[in-house]
């Protein structure tokens, strides 16, 4: 069996033009229990257009690999269902991780990245890793802004790591959700392309919040027109990526739904974006503590409008 | 000696366990976890006891006086309690997940006998603010809680490094190191 390392997902440009040009080709995985490194063979559907005379074969082609593959899919009540998810490799994720850092227009980060083999453990770890950072860096910021103005007053704030948590997944997790259903009602619309799978859009969610981590470590910089330089930066490039990931499917669509539906992407990535840098980075007044705004599960919520103005005029 | 992977003890026997061998077997662990090595002994002979004392310590030294409102302040003592044993649990299903074979419960004893060192780490934390607040305090406590969490970090992995496969053995690890990095976090912060 070839060393996976041949095989690794970074050098095969011509595999990977085909697999983005013909998103219906299977590409089968076989992975044994004595050796987890399984290898990746690609078969692409004949020819490179799709309609429905090709369909036929393609059918075929795909019945003969999954004959191959003798592998019945384990039932949902199994362990073995979910470590399907799970089934990635150190490279693969750093892979997937520099793939969303940076996007490229053409780029498809399902097609050239996921592979058709969507893990959970990117989404999952990313957000917990962002949910602790916020906390913690929230928390820091209070430190440090307390060394410069003693008047105010610290305390560690260990509910705010509950706050980020839930925000933070419930995004990472009800917006895919919602995604993924408006996609799938409008797939009569579309003939070529089909929407991506659930797990897809959720492992694409949660890979494009990566860059987030590093922009709120960053955040610690207590210069204002800085801090929202690198949000906005931030921002731009994860939008991106999810815009460029997304274009291919709408692009088929009314004009009106394809405008709406990525403007709703960006717009409450966006709103995310700002929530935390409001909440977990407003620098309390020195008389009295800000009054913590309330947080509904979706979508993230703008601090209330009272607590606007004593956070503008003391960042 | 028939050792399943998930009893403790012995089914069926009339009398109960000796209190002092379960307290020596606690107490071995203790010291397998301050000087690591690859060993199989916290992994052959798991039980939870040691980690539900750490992690009951830990939770009551991180308690401050009411003094606060209780929104603002530390952790209460069920958060801490939640954030160790759910954090234990996820990372244990998150290295089962990824295709370790290791048993559930080794793995969380493992986890949470190696919270020791941040247990002492806390100890010496509060015996240093005793002394006079100032940024020699923070540094000495800084050091210390530094050179604990890396601790904890080498011995949980000196333990379940070996039972994952070595391509994923950097994504098994990782969340024990965020785990760890939290408690250490909890630590640090905790103001009497």
């Amino acid at each position: 069996m070839a060393a996976a390392d041949e095989l690794t997902f970074h050098e095969f440009e011509e595999a990977t033009n085909l697999l983005a040009e013909t998103p219906d080709a299977a590409t089968t995985s076989r992975s044994d229990q004595l050796t987890p490194q399984g290898h990746v063979a690609v078969a692409v559907g004949s020819g490179g257009s799709y309609g429905a005379e090709d369909e036929v074969e393609e059918d075929s082609d795909k019945a003969a690999l999954l004959q191959e593959q003798q592998k019945p899919q384990p039932g949902f009540w199994t362990f073995g269902y979910y470590q399907s998810f799970f089934d990635v490799d150190t490279s693969q994720v750093m892979d997937r991780i520099k793939g969303s850092l940076l996007p490229r227009p053409g780029h498809n980060f399902v097609r050239h990245h996921l592979r058709n083999r969507p893990d959970l453990y990117g989404p999952f770890w990313i957000c917990a890793t962002l949910a602790f950072v916020l906390a913690v860096t929230g928390n820091l910021t209070l430190v440090l802004a307390q060394r410069r103005d003693p008047s105010i007053h610290y305390s560690p704030q260990f509910h705010k790591v509950a706050v980020a948590s839930i925000t933070i997944y419930c995004y990472a997790w009800l917006v895919p959700l919602a995604l993924w259903g408006f996609l799938w009602w409008r797939k009569g619309v579309r003939e070529r392309m089909g929407p991506y799978t659930f797990l897809e859009t959720v492992s694409v969610y949660g890979y494009s919040l990566f860059i987030f981590i590093p922009m709120v470590v960053l955040w610690l910089i207590p210069v204002p027109w800085l801090q929202w330089l690198f949000g906005a930066l931030a921002l731009a490039l994860s939008a991106a990526g999810l815009v460029f990931t997304l274009w291919p499917v709408v692009r088929e669509d009314t004009r009106l739904v394809a405008v709406a539906l990525l403007s709703a992407v960006v717009l409450l990535h966006a709103l995310l974006a700002l929530g935390c840098k409001l909440y977990f980075f407003q620098s309390l007044p020195p008389e009295h503590l800000a009054p913590m705004p309330q947080v509904s599960p979706l979508p993230p919520n703008v601090p209330r409008p009272s607590t606007l103005p004593q956070s503008m005029a003391t960042s | 000696m028939a050792e399943a992977e998930e009893s403790p003890g012995d089914p069926g026997t009339a009398s109960p366990r000796p209190l002092m061998r379960d307290l020596k077997a606690v107490g071995k662990k203790f010291m397998h976890v301050l000087y690591p090595r690859r060993s199989n002994t916290l992994l052959r002979d798991w039980d939870l006891w040691g980690p539900l004392i750490l992690c009951v310590t830990l939770a009551l030294m991180l308690q401050r006086g009411s003094a606060d409102s209780e929104k603002d302040g530390g952790p209460q003592f069920a958060e801490v309690f939640v954030v160790v044993w759910f954090g234990a649990v996820t990372i244990t299903v998150n290295s089962k997940l990824l295709g370790g074979n290791i048993s559930f419960f080794q793995s969380l004893c493992v986890l949470g006998y190696c919270i020791l060192p941040l247990t002492v780490a806390m100890l010496i934390c509060r015996l240093v603010l005793l002394a006079e607040p100032g940024p020699i305090n923070f540094m000495v406590r800084l050091f210390v809680v530094t050179v604990m969490f890396a601790w904890s970090v080498v011995a949980s992995t000196a333990f379940l490094a070996d039972s994952q496969p070595p391509n994923r053995k950097a994504l098994a690890i990782y969340p024990v190191f965020l785990f760890y990095f939290v408690i250490s976090w909890m630590i640090l912060t905790f103001t009497p």
